[in-house]
């Protein structure tokens, strides 16, 4: 099919402080970003069980330090053997996402590239974007999708520093009236300046329409030429989202030789045999079959000359608002994350929700829309609401669990009550802690009896 | 406006200009070698020679045939080159292998960037080769793919099939056919031998004991194909094929009741199985060809039938469960209409799009285009189809155990059925498989793989370059010289190559205007008119409804065709056969263009039997205007039905001439050309 896919499972945990951790010496208590586990599976599973779906079966994943790296790798050989062939790559880390495209882009030969990210929890079809891609024979492609309508934001927590960041995932996008291309896109930064229009664009294309309710899913389809030519020529472009694409966006009207060179090249690769004169008008018999977009009309000149401007077209895969695509970029993505995967969008996970041989003491209650790992074992007159469980637990009696998050190997003492937290693996809760609003870090131990309420408890790096 | 009026008064003579009456003996125009030009040497059709035949004068004899040779040696002559080791087509590089120590990639990393060594068990041994050189990336994750496993279901289902074949009761027809045709062999045209196997196939369905009634139900439009077929070539051939096709119809009368005795005494499963979607030309064609008849076989199970009816409710399912597209049918189709298929527009696109990495190798983009809309016109559709088979042959690499001739046609066909399943093929298209086909079968056993890729993909492009691109040419400087100073020339909808004459003619300085006129709901008129005037023409643009009142100014029409039928029926945009009736009408010559590969030997009366349906949404609905909603929520009434054609058959009465690549023939002599070209057209 001639598309190459790079999984991009790096990006700062810094929003993510607690739960994820760098792993500078590697204990077997961290966690890198890919592996923090959402409902028992580290979120990378659900890019690349997605992927697979897809038949998609060739992978490069990219991962920021070779540490990660390591462990990374350690984890996608042990799950996805004899399924998926599976290239790592380590990159340094703070280069960003285009930075490390820049790293591995020697590597990337075929004609398109499917970037996706590795934070991303979704239902949308990688081929559908490819789909429309292809289709218009695009530049970048990116994928939008509707913000969840679940109303997740106001439930759990309320943790302010969660919400102050929300404005930020906001994007402004311009899209033509068809819907099919991209006209532009700002990010949250930028948006709090003026948002400058192009003119010409605008008169290019008639009208625009302009909208904040989508989100840029980060799975985008490039056109391999162009994509290395913009990262070698651009080398202070740090990210796809923020410059690479806007890039790209902004100058569809009037690409700067990007694809000049390119195309040329491409048809003389096609056309070693005949006559460059037929190839012109094959390719203008096909051009001329096809309806324009506002692309050729411009480039055409109204008074009749050849193409003199060169365009090259920038297209949006607008997912449909039933699909589920959420980024888990904060802790308060990864509690909806955690809650919609057990919940409505269930249909992510294929296996069952409840492992094999829980231990439950007697008038233990589990709610629905739970999760509890293999081997937890949980004591009498238990309560469990809306939370998952990770494995191999061990939670005393009288516990309350509700809205929250317990990883692997965490130990829970009599009397606990916890609620819309989230506890990474190995935490110790000695009895009667009250937990509200909090993410404890991994490997830490709550002293008997003590409250918190909306704060972020970790080890203390040695 | 004024001078052009005054023209009008003399429009009888205009007809006699066109050429198309002056009686035209066959012998005169092929005993004729110097106006001859081979339209096949690149270059004979440049301008300037365009202008050494007067405008005026008849330096064009109205039919001119060329006597056919010289494809088939441009043919050999290709292949035998492409045979030679100095072109070398790197195909293979992309097949990178990487040394044995990949086992071991860890090793070969350079130490300023470690890298992780995590590896999949080291039980697949062979199935590292990734065409990336590990050096940095660790393949951490393998999957273990013997190499042609993409093709697995086909051969499967293949294999199936061919057992079933030589199992059951089937193989006695087999065994009949070839007899009956082997008689006919000699004479006999396409059109022949289809109408001899509907006869059969008639015949067996009623020895099965349907009632008549159903089936000429069924069979209601080839029973009529048979009968007019005959009616057609008696009217339309010249006397000394009349006499041939006599003899050759009653020959083959014997011949159908020779098999309808036999059919009578076959159990119910023979009958059964010969009445299945068999085409008279495909089996034909696998005799000729002799070599594989069971991918041809399979093909026929694997793709719905290009011609099936679609109110055929058994039919339609089985075709159902082997479709990729999922598609839901439009409920209310018009009665008339109801064998062909429509589909609910809308569903198809998304349900495609998420498949796109699941097909095989053949680049799904194209059928997406096809079904979007993105790319229409018969040429376009055939350039874009042979390029992504060019691509997919590139790509293709045979499996073990298989022969490349067999399996890429099994290849070829699975593509073919899902492009069916984006939207209908086009004549031109068939013609382009057929061909192409026939090219496989034809390559030696003895070509190495790479060889013959390499000779496919040169087949290819001598296709597009010598039927489509040069034939355009070559149809320009014929047509040329029929426009003069003047002139008021009429085109409907947006033909590629009545828009090259036209500019053609406007850059060889010749003063005359354009009326395009269009129809809704494509208006792909708009598209031509908008390269017409950018360059320079001066045009008038108006819709189908007000043909009758521009035409009074036209003195001729130009109009493209989606195909010729062998009767003179031009098939092409529906509202073509109105423009031309019309022109008719007002004694406007009409000039049909149409390559010679488009051209097909059946026979059509009407626009009902084989025809396209399209979305019926596309004219309930007005684009860019929302007001216009009278008829929202009717759409899925009981009683209204909406009926989106897509084709016409234009009569061959109304059509003046036919400019093809053999040049300007009345639509009589269709039949000769398909029956004289068609050989080195496909089967060279």
């Amino acid at each position: 099919m001639d598309f190459q896919v790079v999984v991009l499972a790096g990006g700062n945990s810094k929003s993510l402080t607690p739960l994820v951790s760098k792993v500078s010496p590697p204990t077997l208590l961290d966690v890198p970003k890919p592996l923090l586990p959402v409902a028992n599976h580290p979120v990378l599973y659900y890019v690349l069980q997605q992927l697979e779906e897809s038949n998609l079966k060739d992978l490069i994943v990219v991962v920021e330090g070779e540490d990660a790296g390591l462990l990374v790798g350690a984890w996608i050989s042990g799950t996805f053997v004899d399924r998926l062939h599976v290239e790592i790559a380590a990159v340094p880390e703070d280069i960003g996402t285009a930075g490390a495209l820049r790293a591995i882009s020697h590597y990337l030969t075929a004609k398109d590239i499917l970037v996706v990210s590795g934070d991303l929890v979704s239902d949308v079809s990688p081929g559908a974007v490819a789909a429309t891609h292809r289709r218009h024979d695009a530049v970048v492609t990116a994928t939008l999708c509707c913000f969840p309508i679940s109303g997740s934001s106001e439930s759990g927590s309320s943790g302010g520093k969660d919400k102050t960041k929300k404005p930020g995932r906001y994007n402004i996008i311009g899209l033509d009236p068809r819907k099919q291309f991209l006209l532009h896109i700002a990010t949250g930064a930028e948006i709090e300046k003026d948002t400058l229009l192009q003119k010409h664009l605008l008169h290019a294309v008639g009208q625009m329409e302009i909208r904040s309710d989508l989100m840029d899913a980060h799975m985008y389809a490039f056109k391999r030429s162009v994509l290395q030519e913009v990262l070698d020529r651009k080398d202070t472009f740090q990210s796809l989202k923020q410059d690479v694409v806007p890039y790209l966006v902004r100058s569809q009207l009037k690409s700067e030789a990007v694809l000049s060179g390119i195309r040329q090249a491409e048809e003389d690769g096609n056309e070693k045999v005949s006559f460059p004169n037929n190839q012109v008008m094959v390719s203008q018999i096909l051009a001329n079959a096809s309806t324009p977009s506002f692309h050729e009309l411009y480039s055409m000149d109204p008074d009749g000359s050849a193409q003199t401007r060169k365009t090259h077209k920038c297209c949006a895969y607008i997912a449909s608002s039933s699909s589920y695509c959420v980024r888990l970029n904060s802790i308060q993505a990864f509690m909806d994350i955690n809650r919609d995967v057990t919940g409505e969008a269930d249909h992510l996970l294929s296996d069952n929700v409840i492992g094999p041989s829980p231990k439950l003491g007697t008038k233990t209650t589990v709610g629905p829309h739970c999760m509890l790992g293999e081997g937890s074992e949980m004591g009498d007159k238990c309560q469990v609401k809306r939370s998952v469980i990770g494995r191999h637990c061990r939670i005393g009696s009288h516990v309350k669990v509700v809205n929250s998050v317990v990883m692997n190997h965490v130990t829970i003492g009599d009397g606990c009550i916890i609620q819309g937290s989230v506890i990474c693996s190995n935490v110790q809760l000695q009895e009667h802690v009250v937990l509200k609003d909090c993410q404890v870090g991994a490997g830490f131990v709550v002293t008997a009896g003590s409250e918190y309420k909306g704060e972020s408890l970790a080890r203390k790096e040695k | 406006m004024d001078p052009r009026r005054t023209a009008r008064t003399v429009s009888d003579p205009k007809v006699r200009q066109v050429g198309f009456f002056t009686p035209a003996p066959p012998e005169r125009s092929i005993s004729d070698p110097p106006r001859f030009q081979d339209p096949i040497q690149p270059s004979s059709p440049s301008p300037t020679q365009v202008n050494d035949h007067s405008p005026s004068g008849n330096s064009l004899s109205p039919v001119m045939i060329p006597p056919a040779h010289h494809h088939s040696d441009n043919f050999l002559r290709t292949a035998l080159q492409a045979t030679s080791p100095t072109k070398a087509f790197s195909y293979s590089a992309k097949t990178v292998t990487i040394p044995p120590e990949n086992e071991d990639v860890a090793s070969s990393f350079s130490p300023g960037r470690k890298v992780v060594s995590a590896k999949s068990p080291s039980s697949f041994p062979g199935v590292k080769a990734s065409s990336v050189p590990a050096s940095e990336l660790t393949t951490v994750s393998v999957v273990n793919l013997p190499p042609g496993i993409s093709g697995k279901c086909v051969y499967k289902l293949k294999g199936k099939l061919i057992a079933e074949k030589a199992g059951g009761a089937s193989v006695e027809v087999q065994n009949d056919r070839p007899v009956s045709a082997k008689t006919l062999k000699e004479k006999t045209s396409k059109a022949e031998r289809r109408a001899l196997q509907e006869a059969q196939r008639a015949a067996k369905a009623a020895a099965k004991g349907l009632n008549l009634m159903s089936v000429l139900l069924t069979y209601g439009y080839s029973v009529y194909l048979v009968y007019f077929t005959f009616e057609q070539i008696l009217n339309n051939f010249v006397p000394v094929d009349h006499y041939v096709f006599l003899a050759e119809g009653t020959k083959a009368s014997s011949a159908a009741s020779k098999v309808v005795t036999s059919a009578n005494t076959k159990p119910s499963k023979a009958a059964k199985s010969s009445s299945q979607k068999n085409d008279g030309s495909q089996v034909a064609a696998s005799e000729k060809k002799g070599c594989d008849r069971a991918p041809e076989k399979d093909r026929k199970k694997d793709a719905p039938h290009p011609r099936m009816q679609y109110d055929d409710k058994s039919r339609v399912e089985k075709a159902k469960k082997r479709a990729v597209v999922k598609k839901t049918e439009a409920r209310n189709r018009v009665e008339l209409f109801r064998h062909l298929p429509q589909y609910e527009h809308g569903t198809q696109l998304p349900d495609l799009e998420t498949k796109f990495f699941e097909l095989d190798p053949m680049h799904p983009a194209v059928g997406l285009q096809y079904l979007s809309g993105d790319i229409r016109g018969g040429n376009a559709r055939c350039i874009a189809m042979f390029q992504a088979f060019k691509e997919a042959i590139k790509d293709y690499s045979t499996p073990p155990e298989k022969t490349l001739i067999r399996d890429l046609t099994a290849r070829i066909s699975s593509y073919v059925s899902f492009l069916i399943e984006c939207r209908p093929l086009s004549i031109s298209m068939g013609n382009a498989i057929k061909f192409l086909k026939n090219r496989i079968a034809k390559l030696p056993l003895a070509l190495s793989e790479s060889e013959a890729k390499s000779t496919l993909m040169l087949d290819i492009d001598r296709f597009i370059n010598e039927k489509i691109i040069l034939s355009e040419r070559v149809i320009v400087k014929h047509a040329v010289t029929k426009i003069r100073d003047g002139d008021v020339l009429l085109t409907y909808g947006a033909s590629s190559v009545v828009e090259m004459i036209l500019l053609h003619a406007h850059e060889l300085g010749k003063h005359f205007h354009v009326v395009v006129v269009d129809s809704r709901p494509k208006l792909e008129g708009q598209l031509l008119l908008r390269r017409l005037v950018r360059k320079g023409l001066s045009c008038t643009y108006t819709h189908v409804n007000a043909v009758s009142c521009i035409m009074q100014d036209v003195t001729r029409v130009f109009l493209g065709a989606s195909s010729v039928l062998s009767n003179g029926t031009v098939y092409s945009r529906v509202g073509t056969a109105c423009v031309a009736m019309v022109a008719h009408a007002f004694r406007v010559p009409v000039l049909v263009c149409c390559e010679a590969y488009k051209f097909h030997e059946r026979v059509q009366l009407d626009s009902i039997c084989f025809n396209e349906l399209g979305n019926p949404d596309a004219i309930s609905k007005v684009q860019g205007r929302e007001e216009i909603n009278y008829l929202d929520g009717l759409v899925n009434q009981e009683n209204l039905q909406l009926l989106n054609l897509i084709y016409d058959a234009t009569p061959s009465d109304y059509v003046s001439m036919i400019i093809t690549d053999y040049g300007m023939i009345p639509p009589t002599s269709v039949p000769v050309i398909v029956r004289e070209y068609r050989r080195d057209h496909l089967w060279s």
